[in-house]
């Protein structure tokens, strides 16, 4: 389809001022290329997209390190799942279990309302 | 009784004495609404991470307090009515140290009580090390 309108704009620019050249510099495709070729998406069911190979085995942090309270007020241990932007990383970043993760999310979201986090920084 | 964590936020451009008042103000106000104030601490003044009604840094006060649920929302409706008062959250706190200290008791005990369990241990290991090697072909 973006052939037709690059078609149908180069015969119209000629006709209009001889200056423009005949032809136009195929557009690129832009439509077709782009949602087709991803094909297998990162995460999901724990098997990487269809990957024949493991990615190496991600601990939760919690777990290992048998840090029990995740509280709202250290600031230290929360910014580091948090991203540059503000936004909370997804656990398939990090490798946290879904139990912590959950207090993770709430203990930055009650930062975020007492001005310890950001909602937003950067652009 | 439940215990709970107010985290507040006052103006940094008061005088600490006046900071000090507040903070008495308000210790006063949580008495008379039924709770108990069990600990306070000052976090000082710090760099808050938006701008918070035309203020970039405030000064941190928490107050740990127990109480009836019903406390919290005269005490809510007092921090909003100061004006010094710029933000503030409540925390609710005992579910989460009922579960801490379960924790804990489970840790201790299996310490104490398991340790003599180590040793059965590594006999164990033996025969699952020669399984694997039966196995190769299959992979």
């Amino acid at each position: 389809m973006a052939e037709e309108n690059t078609n149908q704009g180069a015969p119209a620019a000629s006709e209009t001022s001889s200056s423009a050249p005949a032809e136009r510099p195929s557009r690129p495709q832009g439509g077709p290329g782009g949602p087709g070729g991803r094909g297998p998406r990162p995460g999901g069911s724990g098997r990487d997209g269809g990957r024949k190979f493991f990615r190496r085995k991600k601990v939760c942090k919690f777990c290992t390190e048998k840090i029990d309270s995740i509280n709202y007020k250290d600031v230290r241990l929360l910014s580091q799942f948090v991203a540059e932007s503000g936004k909370i990383v997804p656990r398939r970043l990090t490798g946290v279990c879904t139990p912590h993760q959950r207090r993770v999310s709430e203990a930055i979201k009650q930062a975020r309302n007492i001005a310890l986090l950001p909602f937003a920084s950067g652009r | 009784m439940r215990k709970y964590e107010i985290m507040f936020i006052v103006r940094p451009d008061i005088a600490d004495e006046e900071l000090d008042k507040l903070v008495a103000t308000i210790e006063t106000n949580i008495t008379n609404a039924g709770a108990q104030v069990t600990g306070t601490e000052r976090m000082g003044k710090r760099r808050l991470a938006y701008t918070v009604g035309k203020f970039n840094d405030g000064n941190y006060v928490l107050i740990k307090l127990d109480g009836p649920g019903e406390a919290i929302k005269e005490i809510e409706r007092r921090l909003r009515v100061t004006e010094q008062v710029i933000k503030f959250i409540t925390v609710r706190c005992d579910e989460d140290e009922k579960r801490l200290a379960k924790i804990k008791k489970l840790r201790d005990s299996k310490t104490r009580g398991h340790g003599s369990h180590q040793q059965p241990a590594p006999p164990a290991v033996v025969p699952a090390v020669e399984a694997p090697s039966t196995e190769t072909p299959t992979v």
